[in-house]
Formats: structure tokens, C-alpha cells, sequence
């Protein structure tokens, strides 16, 4: 229990800090960058229910006001912005990205982690993102989804990063990454 | 690190923090039924005289936060421009800036410690779902403290690459700076359990 809550607490805060990480700039509006990464990594390494709670613990500091995001943006408004979508798929992302990694057990890890990290951390992302994007913008899905399109290459780019980085990890600290760990008895 | 609540103390400081974030689903709900031009340009009036009223300080202290939107507005202003829907054009800004503005000063004018409290009410219902209220409290504690640390050691890690390197770190830091996170994580946890674990915190 301390462990699960200590590994939550401080990936939420890894999110935070990665933050601080230079920004890759393509293009405007939705901003990219390393936080996405991290959201990937808390499925990948966490796995579903820790890296979705991660998550969740982030965006909620997220929206009592703490400027945790990029950029130093925080508050309420951030959720009724155009771009809300994206930040409330997250955790969804996260739950998504570590619920196949715990599953998909025949391939190598890293193939596996960036493989479901494009699965949570575009598809069901970009999922999240799009609708949000044409409800507070009353554009049409196929409209939204043009406005967002470049983007997507700096995500998958990010996608295979985060499989790279979650097979290091696997070899740096082989109990850490518990999507793969099988399960954790008497934390 | 908390600079996103308002520089002067305003008189919604006082206000219940539960009845203002009620009040601010209200408004948003409004908001996003309302289709005529007119209405939506009083609405943005009156947030705009919310903004103006506690004093120029706090109006441009509030306004830093709603530059975000600007490349949304650019686009939609362009899109309709372009289609030659103005007026829905109109429409669609006037409602962004008001709907991101209005949830902004909720954040301005509520200290952490009543967020902390409405968050404590919220997930009431989700203690029979086995969800302690320290534990959440703590958690968020815990993610207060331990970003401005984990950011420290990120700096430190990117400053070791730059005395090695005339690159920039970018992403190669990233690893390491996991392996710190995993390895804080299994010393505040066995601070925790040192300190009696979650348990003995239930009974008090």
C-alpha cells in the first residue's frame, strides 16, 4: 500500500517535472511535450491501475490551481479550454497504455511498451482530444482531426521513446517496472 | 511555486469554495446552451467586469493566464473568416475566452487549502469504494513536495550532461531521471512504513 502510494505520488510528480523539459515546438495551440511522455511511461512502467491513478493525482493537483502543467498553466480553465479533451484522456491513455503491456507478454518489451504507447497515448488519446476540440470549437470530428494532425508525428516519435526508455528501465531497476513485474505481493 | 491564485485578496476569497465551483458548473452549462450572438457578448461583458472589479492588479494578473487561447482564436477566427460564418465565428470565441476565463477566476480567488477541502467532500462517496481520505490527502501532499525535489535532481542531471556534453540533454536525461523517481519511491515508502504506514494514520 505505502509503495503503490509513494510510486503514484512520485510519477505524478515526475509528470510535473517533466514539464520543465524544453518544449519540442511543430507547430501552435496544443502544446507538445516531454509531460505526454510521461503520461506514456506511467502505463508503461506502472502499468493500468497505478499509471491511471498517477495520472488522475496529477490532473487533479492540475485543477486545484498548481501551475504543474508545461508551460506553468494549471487551474480550472484548462478544463473548458479547447484542448481539455486531450488532458482528460489522459489517464484513459495511461489505464490503456499499461492494460496492454500487462498483457501482450509474448515480444520483446520495448516493442511492446512503444507498440502500447501509440495504441493509449495517440489513439485513445488523440481520441479524447479530437471530440473535445470539436465540441468547444463546433467543428465537425474530420475537421478537428485536421487541426491536430501535425502533431501526431513528434507523438509517435515520443511513442517509440517511451518504449526505448521502459526496456532501459526494465534492465536499470527489473522490480520497478511492475506492468511486467507480475504481481506485487505483500507492498 | 503557487502563482496562479490572485495577487489581491478579493471578497470571493471568503465565499464557500463548494458553492463557487457549483456557481462555475452553472455558468458553463449556460454558456454552452447559449446560441444567440448578443447574449454571448453580455456574457463576456459581465466576466470582463468581474475581472475589472477587484482592481487593475488583479485584472492583469488574471488576464496572463487566457493568453493559451490565442492560437485557438486565431484559427476559428481564420476558419470562419474563410466559410464566411461570422457570426458563429463570434459565437464560438466569445464562448471559449468566457468558459476558460470564468473557470480561471475560481482558481484566482480560492486558496489550496479549501480546494483541498471541496476535493476531501467530492470523493466522500468513494470511501465505501475503499478509497481512505488520508491516504488521497496524503498523496497530494506528497506530489507537492516531492515535484519541487524531483525538479532539483532533474537540474542537477541535465547540469552533470551539460558539464560532459555541448549538446543538449533533451530526452537521453529522461532514464535516469525515471530511475530517480523509481528509486524516491521505494525511500518514501519505507519512510512511510517506518512511520507506522497507513494504518495507524486511519485511527487517529
Amino acid at each position: 500500500m505505502e509503495k503503490n502510494v509513494a510510486l503514484i505520488a512520485l510519477f505524478a510528480a515526475l509528470i510535473a517535472a517533466l514539464g520543465l523539459i524544453p518544449k519540442i515546438t511543430l507547430g501552435f495551440g496544443v502544446p507538445i511535450t516531454a509531460q505526454s511522455l510521461g503520461v506514456m511511461l506511467c502505463g508503461t512502467v506502472l502499468g493500468s491501475k497505478r499509471g491511471g491513478l498517477a495520472v488522475l493525482l496529477f490532473l487533479l493537483l492540475v485543477a486545484m490551481g498548481l501551475p504543474l502543467l508545461s508551460g506553468g498553466r494549471g487551474g480550472l480553465g484548462l478544463f473548458v479550454s479547447p484542448s481539455a479533451g486531450f488532458l482528460i484522456g489522459w489517464p484513459v491513455a495511461a489505464f490503456a497504455t499499461g492494460w496492454i503491456v500487462e498483457h501482450w507478454r509474448g515480444a520483446p518489451l520495448a516493442l511492446v511498451a512503444g507498440l502500447a504507447s501509440m495504441i493509449g497515448g495517440i489513439i485513445v488519446m488523440y481520441a479524447f482530444g479530437i471530440i473535445g476540440l470539436s465540441i468547444a470549437l463546433e467543428k465537425t470530428l474530420t475537421e478537428a482531426t485536421a487541426l491536430v494532425a501535425a502533431f501526431i508525428p513528434a507523438d509517435v516519435l515520443k511513442a517509440a521513446l517511451a518504449g526505448m526508455l521502459t526496456a532501459a528501465l526494465a534492465k536499470a531497476r527489473p522490480a520497478s517496472v511492475l506492468s511486467r513485474a507480475g504481481t506485487i505481493k505483500a507492498l | 511555486m503557487i502563482s496562479l491564485t490572485s495577487p489581491v485578496k478579493t471578497k470571493a476569497h471568503d465565499w464557500p469554495a463548494a458553492a463557487k465551483l457549483a456557481g462555475l458548473c452553472v455558468m458553463t452549462m449556460i454558456l454552452f446552451f447559449i446560441e444567440d450572438l448578443a447574449l454571448q457578448a453580455v456574457f463576456f461583458c459581465c466576466v470582463l467586469v468581474l475581472y475589472a472589479l477587484p482592481g487593475s492588479r488583479f485584472l492583469r494578473a488574471g488576464l496572463g493566464p487566457l493568453k493559451l487561447l490565442w492560437p485557438f482564436i486565431v484559427i476559428v477566427a481564420i476558419w470562419h473568416l474563410w466559410t464566411n460564418e461570422i457570426a458563429l465565428g463570434a459565437i464560438v470565441i466569445l464562448r471559449l475566452v468566457s468558459a476558460v476565463a470564468l473557470a480561471n477566476l475560481m482558481t484566482m480567488t480560492t486558496r489550496l487549502s479549501d480546494m483541498i477541502d471541496v476535493v476531501r467532500s467530492l470523493t466522500r462517496p468513494l470511501n465505501q469504494l475503499g478509497l481512505k481520505p488520508n491516504v488521497l490527502e496524503l498523496a497530494i501532499a506528497l506530489v507537492i513536495r516531492l515535484t519541487p525535489v524531483l525538479v532539483q535532481k532533474g537540474t542537477h542531471l541535465s547540469d552533470a550532461w551539460r558539464a560532459r556534453s555541448r549538446r543538449k540533454a533533451g530526452w537521453r536525461i529522461i532514464l535516469p531521471f525515471t530511475v530517480v523517481a523509481l528509486d524516491d519511491a521505494d525511500h518514501v515508502a519505507e519512510a512511510l512504513r517506518a512511520r507506522g504506514g497507513f494504518d495507524p494514520l486511519e485511527s487517529t
